[in-house]
């Protein structure tokens, strides 16, 4: 039973959402389900809050290493939901100024705005930043001429790195007319709009069909393992 | 001063006496309002005959919605602004209740023309099916029918080939080396929720890695950036340690929820790796510019890394940084090869018989497409715009 009522639940919820795509008598029932979804992941953010909450307090009371960090965590998670929740420095909303709660959490001004704009906002600016130095290290790995393949791939890649810059513009620019198509700006545009779009519809042809059968096996009941490979026996 | 109001007089008397007065064009005749049939409502098409007229005049189109309720405001409301040269336009987000007139006017320099005759009221009404989706709904039944029948053959015990995917032949190996080395396997299901079926697709594939890991008495951490996720992630893991006859090693507390937040995510499942370093990462789910941040940082404690995404944007970091790469439909066929159930493999087997019919649509239009280009004056053209509605769309 603990098994089959989460199994039903996906199948008509399933075929309710895939009907509303195509017979509009029947959206409402798709949007409906997908508003109990809202409702469901809303309450599961109490069940992740407590797990952060749960797994950071037994980390400090272990005294495990870098504990110092999980109390910074706990501090940070219950400082914003105290700024957020208590609405702390929210300017009312105009048309109900006697109120001081009726403004936005995050309307300019309010504390929590500010956690935003100068907190969350430069850190994860910080982590995003960090992904250039991997694309270097990653492009390094992969173009390293080790095979005709991988010749294949760097060569390619010079090209259309060259032709996006003035360096290829300066470097073919001179070539005739006759021979405009191999200017490495043109080569570049050919590449990416004649291989890589033919190579990427491939991908997504595969991926939508992938979809299409994944989909149709949890709908129809076949693949269980969503729930656990013990679903299936 | 008298002498320049007697000039500007004597040019507006000018002007009317030749009867030049410039004016906007006149309105348009013909003006006919339908509601689009075979869609989901609120659209209406709206023609009309276009007199001549100035190069910079242009057309105001204007709505009166009659509601059913009662005391509900009646006004005109300018819906959209055409190009003098047009002859139709579609209006779209009408309301379903009521019906709704439109009349048209002409406006320019000189200013807004009379209005032409209002339309008969119209229902934008939503009908059974949307026909512009009829291609879409057809593909699907078709790709169905292909997983179904194979479904169908496999369950009468037809032996069903299916190609070797060296990432999920490795996954055993993967799970048998963490254990050899004394260290955790990573599992990351991508940053989306339970809604996204690349998701729902590296659960499942969760589901048989735990089992394994269980099996092999190997630690399992699956760090989840929602809590839906790490709900459905612990279902999982604890079924398959049940399946395993394991259910005394399976912890909790190692499927956690960190944050919604893409870096912030990324920040912890970065430092986890460093700190523990585990020897294998799954990176299966969906992914966006993390992902080239989680597999070099896998990359660089010499984890082996088998990553799956339905993002084929960042398909390219994956193979560049991970040791093995479930491309296109691979990711979502890792389920059903793991498990090795004929019901799932019949519908893999189906999945292959749709991508060989879409091959086929694919060459034919090509050949079409290259026939029309030859002789553009025979038949091929039609054929091929025959070809584009019924696949095109």
């Amino acid at each position: 039973m603990r098994r089959l009522i989460p199994m039903w639940i996906a199948i008509i919820a399933g075929f309710a959402m895939l009907f509303s795509a195509f017979f509009p008598v029947t959206e409402f029932f798709g949007e409906t389900f997908g508003e109990i979804f809202s409702v469901v992941a809303a309450i599961a953010y109490v069940l992740g809050a407590g797990s952060l909450a749960k797994i950071n307090l037994a980390k400090i009371s272990r005294r495990d290493q870098g504990w110092g960090y999980s109390a910074i965590t706990l501090f940070c998670f219950a400082a914003t939901l105290f700024v957020g929740l208590g609405k702390i420095g929210v300017p009312p909303n105009a048309q109900f100024a006697a109120l001081p709660w009726s403004g936005e959490k995050n309307a300019e001004g309010s504390a929590f705005a500010w956690i935003y704009e100068y907190g969350l906002v430069p850190i994860t600016s910080t982590m995003f930043a960090l992904l250039a130095f991997y694309v270097a290290s990653a492009a390094f790995r992969a173009f390293r001429a080790k095979n005709l393949e991988a010749i294949l791939l760097l060569s390619t890649a010079f090209i259309v790195l060259l032709g996006r810059t003035f360096a290829g513009v300066v470097l073919t620019g001179w070539f005739p007319d006759w021979a405009s198509g191999l200017r490495l700006e043109n080569l570049s545009v050919y590449i990416m709009q004649v291989f890589n779009t033919a190579g990427n519809r491939a991908i997504i042809i595969g991926i939508a069909l992938g979809v299409t059968a994944t989909s149709l096996r949890i709908l129809l009941g076949v693949d269980r393992s969503w729930m656990g490979s013990g679903g299936n026996s | 001063m008298q002498v320049l109001l007697s000039v500007v007089a004597s040019v507006v008397s000018a002007t009317t006496a030749l009867g030049a007065v410039p004016a906007p064009p006149p309105p348009p005749t013909s003006v006919t309002a339908v509601d689009v049939p075979w869609d989901a409502g609120g659209v209406i098409e709206i023609s009309w005959i276009a007199p001549a007229g100035s190069a910079d005049a242009r057309w105001l189109i204007e709505r009166l919605t009659l509601t059913d309720a009662a005391g509900d405001e009646e006004k005109w409301v300018v819906v959209a602004e055409v190009p003098l040269g047009a002859t139709s336009h579609t209006v779209s987000k009408l309301s379903l209740r009521g019906a709704h007139s439109f009349r048209m006017t002409a406006i320019d320099a000189t200013g807004m023309g009379t209005p032409s005759a209002t339309t008969k009221p119209v229902r934008a009404a939503a009908n059974f099916f949307i026909g512009a989706k009829l291609s879409l709904f057809l593909g699907i039944i078709l790709v169905s029918t292909c997983v179904i029948v194979c479904i169908l053959l496999a369950r009468g015990g037809r032996p069903l080939r299916i190609r070797r995917i060296a990432a999920l032949d490795a996954v055993d190996n993967a799970v048998g080396r963490a254990t050899e080395m004394g260290r955790p396997i990573l599992f990351v299901a991508g940053i989306q929720d339970m809604d996204n079926i690349s998701t729902v697709a590296g659960i499942t594939v969760l589901g048989h890695v735990a089992k394994t890991a269980a099996e092999y008495d190997a630690t399992i951490q699956v760090p989840t950036s929602r809590s839906l996720v790490m709900e459905a992630a612990r279902e999982a893991v604890q079924a398959s340690y049940l399946s395993a006859g394991r259910s005394d090693s399976y912890n909790p507390d190692l499927i956690r929820y960190i944050t919604d937040e893409q870096f912030g995510f990324v920040a912890y499942v970065s430092g986890l790796m460093v700190r523990e370093k585990p020897a294998t990462c799954f990176y299966m789910g969906c992914f966006f510019a993390e992902s080239l941040i989680l597999a070099e940082t896998g990359n660089s404690i010499g984890a082996i890394q088998i990553a799956g995404t339905a993002e084929s944007s960042q398909l390219p970091f994956f193979v560049a940084a991970c040791d093995y790469t479930l491309i296109g439909e691979e990711f979502f066929a890792a389920s059903a090869y793991l498990s090795k159930e004929p019901d799932q493999m019949g519908s893999l087997k189906g999945q292959d018989v749709a991508k060989f019919l879409t091959a086929v649509v694919i060459i034919v239009g090509v050949v079409l497409a290259t026939l029309a280009a030859l002789a553009p004056t025979g038949a091929m053209p039609g054929a091929l715009t025959w070809f584009k509605g019924v696949f095109g769309s």
